[in-house]
């Protein structure tokens, strides 16, 4: 058994027993020739993977700050009640219930997946339908919700790059009449940024992957859309999935790549099955297989992988260790993937986004592509707006629309928007007086997330969310994000309890500076950004957060607090 | 090879181009600190001590392979500041109870914490409760002291090929777990060799572990004649010529910081001359009755007694000394910050071999001091101002830093007086 199949082995043992026991373990670990412990390990970094048998349905409730915001708790408790179980525990042999971040459905929060199945826009009583329903004896297939995503906004006809006509095979069939280095040309002559987040030139990419000499080259589709706020990709693989799969193709014919796959994150799985007999119509039209339309020598492979459930395999070099069947940490940076990705083999990493923009400049010309936007971003980009707005969804917006429009009546119609979380937890926070900034390289990048809150929620409260998410998804290996996020974490406790001074805000901000320089990865270096920036653009928030130094300099210092657990052993001794 | 010049620090070095920056700076003199690099291991990058700036950017020290007209940043003032942040990371975020550690004097983070010259952490402990796992045939490991450096993994391979070591799950929830099954195929030389290159007392060897008295260990008399760099002691002026006034007491912890003190000997004589003493067990003064200008604080808070009497001292000296591990973090008493309450006080009262049979009451009375829901380090409570490590601090090291307070002196300590255990 080859290492890099350890993931979907594990995935068959799951779905199979609904857990991976001891045996299952002890079995891999021979074929593979490893110890035991090196397979736990990889168990126990994936968090759809269980190490005890969980019941018959697995819940999966989403707890990102956008569930918490649309009735999260209510939903929880509702669940637990119907079930008799309780969150986190294996439950029993009917139902497990466990807490995830965030699932891809912040347009349709609290959703939950049972047995992966997506359940959208829950209530009390819709839980308590649905499981009902299951006790009946239902399949939660037959009852799913639908998850597509609206699209709520496109720039005028002319001026639409994704959301347009799709005609199967038109792209590819443009692309076949340029030569390979044409279309990397014409890629890098269009300024296509990543659209994961890391805006890294797509063109630059697949130009060093394709000056390598190597024969054996991968194209990755990062399909592990991971960024709490984020659905754009889900929507697109939901709407127009050729897309995707035609800017692979042509990444694939461009840099001489032979085989392409698609990493898909374990909460998207519901549509795997669609996406695979799309490949398959793919394959019958010979568009992927050998000599692809006619052209000799051309040939071109798509599979798809499935993820487990890890937040930071969302980053290439993380993703790419996973798909070798290992646990998913960022490996110390010695190379970039387009020298030594997949199997050591230069790898194209590219978002699911940024491959439909490629099949799309193919098929419509940089130029027109050009067109549009701004100097440094052309074209338009994908945002998936949430949180305390009318119309939450999908929007596809030129390079250059401010956040005011994006919140204004035209668009999401946001209601008293106070704190704007653009690209996610990882990203930044804006505040009312940066509404005008705008979304393009110039001024302030936007990743797909982009979640609103009003002036009722609680800064700090949202800020937990995400340290709690970050702490959480931590790899695990390096020390200041390990540790680092969790003191944080601490430090904002601190602060809901009212027991901060302005030493520990300052503090906040100079840690986070260490967690920040000396992070091995992109998840570290970028966690405490939120937290930073808040501090400094919420000050009035802050003031008043902050005890008042007092003459004795005393530190606040919670005694009741402190001395609650002895009086109550006490009580609870006393007759 | 290749020699090729680069930059550290402004200063010009030569190494072989391609060779690892942490040997490439010990040939020139320059001594990056580590905890993960371990000589033909791949780069772990996993403990970001050796964190360092290559060109502007910031990047663990052994990852970097040297390439000609390379600009390295080693020691400037943020990097150091990060470095010794790092470590009391690691200090906080396990159970580090030197004084009680095996390893002790031959731990490479514990020297590692002496030469960055740590007094206090930063941060708050957060006193985990691990598995400290005896069920491996020749080892012992305790995830309370684990650092997660990976040395382990990488290196400790049984003679068939086999890990012997891989984390297991994720997050500060990562552990790392050993295979029973490969354990148990070590020799007992691999099995020491794995104990060697813990950095830290996580891995042990049964029966192995004292096979070095404590004072003849590695560290022991490393760096003996050098002194630590204190360099962010700061100076408050005094300019009155009448007696200083000091006061001392210990909270929860066991009067050593105390006899420690009386260890200066005849210096007891000059001090006396110079100082008087207020409240304070030496006196045996209950009372403030005047101002102090500087108050000795031993041992942490662990009831409402000691916050009270800690508030009393913050109220009148004008500068406060945490002195010792325990007054610093909360030191041995903290060890009961990893189990609940309720077992401390059932252990001590109920379950206790001395305790009578079917016991229920656990003492309490208005009049008797509440116990804290945990050992609190006295900078929880009040503001501190200067922290002096050490179990106990050696006398010349409180003396010293008593004297550069109230007088200004300028002083250094040598290293062995600088230990925490």
């Amino acid at each position: 058994m080859d290492r890099t199949q350890l993931l979907n082995k594990l995935w068959e043992f799951q779905h199979r027993l609904g857990y991976i026991s001891k045996e299952s373990i002890s079995t891999l670990s021979k074929k593979l020739n490893v110890s035991t412990v090196e397979i736990e390990s990889v168990v126990s970094f994936y968090h759809f993977f269980h190490k005890k048998p969980t019941g018959k349905h697995t819940i999966y409730l989403n707890n990102s700050i956008i569930s918490d915001l649309k009735g999260f708790e209510d939903v929880k408790a509702t669940f637990e009640k119907e079930t008799g179980c309780s969150f986190g525990e294996y439950g029993n042999k009917e139902f497990s219930l466990f807490e995830t971040s965030c699932i891809g459905m912040s347009d349709q929060e609290p959703a939950a997946l049972i047995n992966f199945q997506p359940f959208t826009d829950l209530t009390p009583s819709k839980v308590r339908n649905i499981i009902q329903k299951i006790k009946n004896g239902e399949n939660v297939k037959d009852f799913s919700s639908k998850t597509i995503s609206k699209i709520h906004y496109t720039p005028d006809d002319d001026k639409t790059v994704i959301f347009r006509n799709y005609e199967l095979g038109k792209s590819v069939k443009e692309g076949l009449k340029f030569t390979p280095q044409e279309i990397i040309d014409k890629i890098y002559k269009s300024k296509l940024k990543g659209c994961g987040g890391a805006f890294f030139d797509v063109g630059y990419k697949w130009q060093s992957c394709k000056r390598n000499e190597d024969t054996e080259k991968y194209i990755i589709c990062n399909a592990d859309e991971g960024e709490p706020g984020t659905f754009k990709d889900r929507a697109i693989f939901q709407h127009l999935p050729g897309l995707v799969i035609e800017g692979m193709i042509l990444a694939g014919y461009a840099t001489g790549a032979k085989e392409g796959i698609i990493y898909l994150r374990a909460e998207y799985q519901y549509f795997k099955q669609k996406l695979e007999d799309l490949i398959q119509e793919f394959y019958t039209q010979n568009l992927l297989g050998k000599n692809i339309q006619s052209i000799d020598g051309f040939d071109f492979e798509i599979r798809i992988q499935l993820g487990a459930g890890s937040y930071v395999c969302g980053a290439a070099s993380a993703l790419i260790e996973s798909m070798q069947g290992r646990r998913g940490e960022p490996p110390v940076r010695m190379w970039s993937a387009t020298k030594h990705g997949f199997k050591h083999k230069p790898t194209v990493v590219n978002n699911v986004e940024s491959l439909a923009y490629a099949s799309r400049i193919i098929e419509l010309g940089e130029d027109y592509f050009l067109s549009m936007g701004t100097k440094e971003t052309p074209g338009t980009k994908l945002i998936s707006i949430s949180g305390d707005v009318a119309k939450a969804g999908i929007y596809e917006i030129e390079y250059g629309t401010s956040i005011r429009e994006l919140l204004g009546i035209e668009m999401a119609q946001a209601t008293a928007p106070y704190y704007v979380q653009v690209s996610g937890p990882s990203g930044e926070c804006v505040s009312p007086a940066e509404f005008d900034r705008k979304i393009c390289m110039e001024d302030i990048l936007c990743g797909g997330s982009f979640m609103v809150f009003n002036r009722t929620r609680d800064i700090l409260h949202i800020l937990r969310n995400f340290m709690e998410f970050f702490k959480e998804e931590s790899c695990g290996v390096c020390t200041p994000c390990r540790a680092g996020n969790f003191i944080l974490n601490e430090k904002v406790k601190k602060m809901q309890r009212g027991l901060a001074s302005q030493d520990d805000v300052d503090e906040i901000k100079k840690w986070g500076k260490i967690i920040k320089l000396s992070s091995r990865c992109g998840l570290g270096k970028s966690s405490p950004n939120s937290l930073i920036f808040s501090i400094d653009k919420f000050k009035d928030y802050y003031n008043l957060k902050i005890a008042p130094s007092n003459e004795f300099q005393n530190v606040e210092f919670d005694m009741e607090a402190a001395i609650h657990e002895f009086d109550s052993i006490i009580k609870d001794t006393q007759l | 090879m290749k020699e090729v010049s680069f930059k550290i620090d402004g200063r010009d070095c030569k190494a072989e181009k391609g060779q690892n920056l942490i040997e490439a700076a010990k040939q020139n003199g320059i001594f990056i600190p580590t905890l993960c690099y371990f000589k033909h291991l791949n780069p772990l990058g996993s403990c970001r001590v050796c964190t360092v700036k290559q060109n502007g950017k910031p990047i663990a020290g052994c990852t970097v392979s040297i390439a000609e007209g390379m600009d390295i940043e080693v020691n400037t003032p943020e990097l150091l500041d990060n470095r010794k942040a790092i470590l009391e990371m690691m200090f906080v975020e396990g159970n580090h109870f030197c004084p009680s550690c095996e390893k002790s004097g031959d731990c490479q983070m514990q020297n590692l914490g002496y030469e960055t010259g740590i007094r206090y952490t930063r941060f708050p402990h957060l006193f985990v409760d691990r598995i400290v796992d005896a069920r491996p045939e020749r080892i012992v490991v305790n995830q309370n002291r684990c650092i997660k450096c990976k040395r382990c993994i990488e290196e400790v391979i049984t003679n068939d090929g086999f890990k012997v070591f891989n984390f297991t799950n994720r997050g500060n929830q990562t552990l790392v777990s050993v295979d029973y099954e490969q354990e148990a195929k070590l020799s007992e030389a691999q099995a020491e060799h794995a104990m060697h290159i813990c950095p830290t007392g996580s891995i042990l060897v049964k029966g192995k572990t004292f096979g070095k008295p404590f004072g003849d260990r590695q560290f022991d008399y490393a760096h003996e004649g050098q002194n630590i760099p204190l360099t962010d002691i700061k100076k408050q002026v005094k300019s009155n010529k009448r007696k200083m006034r000091v006061a001392t007491t210990s909270l929860a912890g066991c009067f050593g910081c105390h006899m420690s003190l009386l260890d200066v000997d005849l210096g007891l004589l000059d001090l006396i001359e110079l100082v008087e003493f207020n409240k304070s067990p030496l006196t045996d003064i209950k009372k403030f009755t005047e101002r102090c200008d500087i108050g000795l604080i031993e041992g942490g808070c662990c009831n409402t007694d000691n916050i009270e009497v800690l508030r009393e001292f913050r109220k009148n000296c004008d500068i406060l000394v945490s002195v010792g591990e325990c007054a610093i973090w909360g030191g041995l008493p903290a060890i009961r910050n990893t189990v609940p309450l309720e077992d401390c006080l059932k252990e001590a009262y109920l379950d206790s071999l001395t305790s009578e049979e079917g016991e229920t009451v656990i003492p309490h009375h208005e009049d008797i001091p509440k116990i804290l829901n945990k050992v609190y380090s006295n900078h929880e409570v009040v503001k501190i101002d200067y922290h002096i490590p050490g179990c106990p601090p050696n006398a010349n090291h409180i003396w010293n830093v008593v004297k550069n307070l109230l007088f200004e002196e300028e002083f250094s300590i040598s290293y062995p007086e600088f230990k925490y255990d």
